[in-house]
């Protein structure tokens, strides 16, 4: 590769070094460079939300950043969550309700969600609507998503 | 039947790996050595294709091939019929033009392929499909419904001297002897435009032919993996055991994933067998809006007759039913709009014309609803307007026609679209009808809430629209259950799964035979090396179709595993219960063989095995329905429109939902939330604009509005149970229910809200815009 990039980045606590085309998007950088498929691209224009990940704690829409761009950061992916035998308290609560079908905008929901959940523990239905009013389901109509958010508030701020 | 698993509200078995980002998508597919593949579309709905130069495209570093049609040599052929005309019906016209791989000569909607460009990455596929150089002559497009059919038009298909793609008539009883005791006549014409399914994921393929074992494996985000498996061994000259086509986790489906052979599906198999290397494609959503197939754009003349009591004496339509460019696909659509036109009601006279028509458009096919939801509008907006002719109550009309309790199965003397009679298997009607007035509070926010917002200047509109659905239709599907030595039960069936919960609702169905956890059984849909027999999933047919394979298959192994477990406990098998992975004997918990020890005994290494016997634990079955299983329900909603804005409250949305038994009761609710979101999106938000020139206006998710978080409402769902009488389970399907009567229940409800304007609609989908139109034209004719 004639133009490369170098860059350090922590994802889910790991750090990774890697050289990239500096016009790799993040999403394909997690996709593809590490092999982090849990994040998914619907729509590559930022509308869906599907590819939404945590930038040093924040949401961000990673098929709208280019890799370098997070040059020197943290990243946190639905695979930083919990695991397939200890699931985090949010995803707990998304089986529970069958807040999700398909399951493809799943974890752009979950990542959208963690850090709201942690300013806003006890949230209104409204206030639901509005925080996940960014990610769009064609799946779930988002009412079983609204009961396991309500649930997730509840079992995390017991 | 008293179930212990069947009917309770299970949570998935495949969530956690969807849900910790472990799940396998077809765009997670990586293979060593694998290239990309990106293709240059047409921007052109109608042009002549003049020459085509991939010379800078190939100088592009890290280009390996361009290839166009000319490349493709014997291999380029049209893709597939998929549904033929109904072979029972007399004067059929249809003339089948199907999808081409690559377009040779003329392009014929927007977004047909020109060029593929086979590159090291999709960055550089992309960079190099800018590169090609094609020369076009544009043509004169045709995107009208009717202007198409005028003498001179433009034609799609120059071989043809028609745009007209399929025509038929069905009559039931006699129409126009029973418009002659009509006391009413109501005559309206419909506009019914074009939506798109938008599943979250686009569609993808990785195909990867193994030049040393001959063998081609597909991922594919296909509703119908079986199918393209049989399709592409056909077209590549391998046998069907030589091809493997996998439908891992697929990101919604809706419809359109059914479109057997889309181009892209021919194209990448024939690719990696020419190079020898994996090669992957991965829709975007551009693409997805131009080349994925879409539906509902229908033009309908209706009549329909009424005595002065109210009683539907007949309906006649003539339906204008726009294909796209080709038609690969039949008649599905048109002939499930014909059958639901008639909706819950007892129509004893009907005569119903479908014309087909090919416009420079992309290719319709069914999405969820699939031309139910028209059929639906029509005969649910010729009652709204026929009451109000007759000065009758809108419930009161609709209570009047019902197809009653005592008259099922109630055959309609029509063919439905699995060409054979429309058959109502089962309904209970006026209950159901009763609880969703009840639900909703009708009577009193008639007489009394309405009222009071009214007085204090509120545009408060109600409205209740029941709908039927035929699901469940043939031809087949099976299944394969069988115990293995770790006592786990492996199964499999030939649906693919796009999120309706197959491995938790089949595996329930497997638990309630064998008595294990749900857990504990593996299902496997949509993969054709581990069951390689089926259609597809479609026409909300998998609880009901391969639902009751499934659960034939179960029970063929429960009686072998009570037969031998009879011989080794010394117990007649009534005396025996399986629970907790074993077999017991009743009331002795400590006589029991777990049911893995069984599968040991049933597959030995020694010894004779019984003549006529077969080893193992294991059975496969198929069920196929001589006709559907007609599921039932009714949605009524109260909003609340600005006149200022047009923008809509929803105060309040139920829903009443007969599915038959239940497998799951929190899927059921999921599929019909779901079923409503789209159906919102119909009625009020989503519509393709194509322009003139058959240029989509609209291609993105910016522009094209489907329902967010905030414009849903809180769903009330109450189940009712009529169960389908012609299936072991008495199953429904219910997976496109929710999206059917919703753009007759907007129009009902808006037109109650905005009473004052004496506003008629005659068209879906509306949008704030169109509705400020509307009434705009409303207040001042001129």
């Amino acid at each position: 590769m004639e133009n490369t990039f170098a860059i350090s980045v922590t994802v889910n606590g790991t750090p990774y070094q890697r050289s990239v085309d500096p016009r790799t998007l993040l999403s394909d950088f997690l996709r593809y460079d590490l092999g982090l498929t849990g994040t998914h691209v619907g729509c590559e224009h930022g509308v869906c939300g599907a590819c939404t990940v945590l930038l040093d704690g924040e949401p961000v829409r990673s098929c709208l950043l280019f890799a370098p761009q997070v040059d020197g950061h943290e990243i946190l992916t639905v695979e930083g969550l919990g695991t397939l035998d200890d699931l985090h308290p949010l995803q707990e609560a998304f089986r529970e309700t069958h807040a999700l079908q398909c399951g493809f905008c799943t974890p752009g929901i979950l990542t959208t969600l963690l850090p709201y959940l942690e300013e806003n523990p006890n949230p209104t239905e409204e206030e639901i609507r509005e925080a996940i009013s960014g990610n769009l389901c064609r799946c779930t109509g988002y009412q079983h998503i609204i009961d396991a958010v309500k649930l997730a508030a509840e079992n995390m701020n017991p | 039947m008293t179930y212990k698993v069947i009917g309770k509200r299970v949570k998935r078995v495949e969530d956690p790996r969807l849900l910790t980002g472990q799940a396998l998508f077809v765009g997670d597919v990586t293979l060593p050595d694998m290239l990309h593949a990106a293709f240059l579309r047409s921007d052109y709905a109608h042009a002549k294709l003049i020459s085509i130069d991939v010379n800078l495209a190939l100088e592009v570093s890290g280009v390996v091939a361009v290839y166009t049609a000319a490349d493709m040599g014997d291999a380029w052929e049209p893709g597939p019929p998929l549904v033929s005309p109904p072979p029972t019906l007399e004067n059929v016209v249809f003339n089948s033009r199907r999808q081409v791989p690559l377009v040779k000569d003329k392009v014929k909607h927007a977004g047909e392929i020109i060029a593929v460009v086979v590159a090291e990455s999709r960055y550089i596929a992309e960079d190099a499909v800018e590169e090609i150089l094609v020369e076009f002559e544009p043509l004169p497009v045709v995107v009208d419904l009717e202007k198409c059919l005028e003498p001179g038009s433009v034609l799609v298909h120059d071989d043809l001297d028609t745009n007209l793609a399929a025509h038929l008539v069905q009559n039931k009883g006699d129409y126009e002897s029973a418009r002659k005791g009509a006391d009413l006549i109501i005559n309206r014409r419909f506009q019914l435009d074009r939506g798109a399914a938008v599943a979250m994921e686009n569609r993808g393929i990785v195909a990867d032919w193994n030049e040393k074992n001959q063998h081609l494996t597909v991922w594919d985000a296909t509703q119908s993996p079986i199918p393209i498996r049989n399709g592409l061994a056909a077209r590549l000259g391998l046998t069907q055991r030589q091809v493997r086509v996998i439908a891992p986790f697929v990101g919604g489906g809706f419809g359109p994933k059914i479109m057997m052979f889309y181009a892209e599906e021919m194209v990448l198999p024939w690719i990696t067998m020419k190079l020898g290397v994996p090669i992957k494609w991965i829709e975007d959503r551009r693409e997805n809006f131009y080349a994925t197939t879409q539906e509902r754009e229908q033009i309908h003349e209706v009549e329909m007759a009424l005595s002065k009591e109210g009683h539907i004496l007949g309906i006649k339509q003539t339906i204008i039913h726009d294909t796209g460019a080709f038609n690969p696909y039949g008649l599905t659509t048109p002939l499930n709009t014909q059958s639901h036109s008639m909706g819950a009601y007892d129509v004893q006279n009907y005569s119903s014309e479908v014309i087909v028509v090919f416009t420079n458009k992309t290719i319709v096919t069914p999405v969820r609803g699939a031309g139910r939801p028209q059929g639906i509008y029509i005969v649910e907006r010729l009652l709204d307007i026929a009451a109000r002719e007759l000065e009758l109550d809108l419930m009161e009309i609709r209570r009047l026609n019902f197809i009653p309790p005592d008259a099922f199965p109630y055959e309609h003397k029509i063919i439905d679209q699995a060409f054979v009679p429309l058959i109502l298997d089962s309904g209970n009607y006026e209950p159901a009808f009763d609880k969703a007035l009840e639900m909703l509070g009708y009577e009193d926010f008639i007489k009394k809430e309405q009222p009071r917002l009214r007085a204090e200047g509120k545009h408060v509109g109600i409205g209740i629209v029941p709908f039927i659905e035929t699901t469940g239709v043939g031809p087949y599907e099976g299944a394969r259950v069988s115990v293995e030595p770790s006592g786990k039960i492996s199964a499999a069936t030939g649906v693919g799964t796009q999120g309706q919960s197959h491995m938790t609702s089949f595996a329930q169905i497997i638990a309630e035979h064998l008595g294990v956890q749900v857990t504990d059984v593996n299902l496997v849909t949509g993969d054709t090396a581990e069951f390689q027999w089926g259609t597809g999933t479609f026409a909300s047919r998998g609880a009901v179709v391969a639902g009751n394979a499934v659960n034939a298959a179960a029970s063929d192994v429960r009686q072998k595993v009570l037969k031998l477990a009879s011989k080794i406990l010394e117990t007649p098998e009534k005396e025996l219960e399986l629970e907790d992975g074993m077999v017991r004997v009743v009331d002795i918990p400590d006589q029991s063989i777990s049911l893995g020890e069984l599968a040991l005994l049933a597959n030995p290494l020694r010894g004779a095995v019984e003549p006529g016997t077969e080893p193992g634990l294991e059975s496969t079955k198929y069920f196929g329905p001589a006709f559907g299983a007609t599921a039932f329900g009714v949605h009524g909603m109260i909003l609340e429109v600005d006149p200022e804005t047009m923008m809509i409250k929803i105060r309040k949305y139920i829903t009443v939902e007969d599915c038959g038994t239940m497998i799951n009761p929190l899927v059921v609710e999921g599929q019909i939330h779901g079923g409503v979101s789209m159906g919102i999106g119909n009625a009020y938000y989503e519509k393709l604009h194509y322009d003139e020139n058959g240029q989509l206006l609209n291609a993105n998710l910016a522009d094209y509005l489907i329902p967010g978080s905030t414009e849903m409402p809180h769903i009330d769902v109450h189940h009712a149970n009529t169960p389908a009488p012609n299936n072991e389970l008495g199953t429904k399907g219910v997976g496109e229910a929710g999206a059917i009567p919703v753009p007759a229940l907007f129009a009902q409800a808006l037109e109650n809200a905005l009473h004052d304007y004496e506003l008629e609609i005659l068209e879906t989908p509306l949008s704030p815009n169109r509705l400020y139109e509307l009434l705009h034209k409303q207040e001042d004719p001129s």
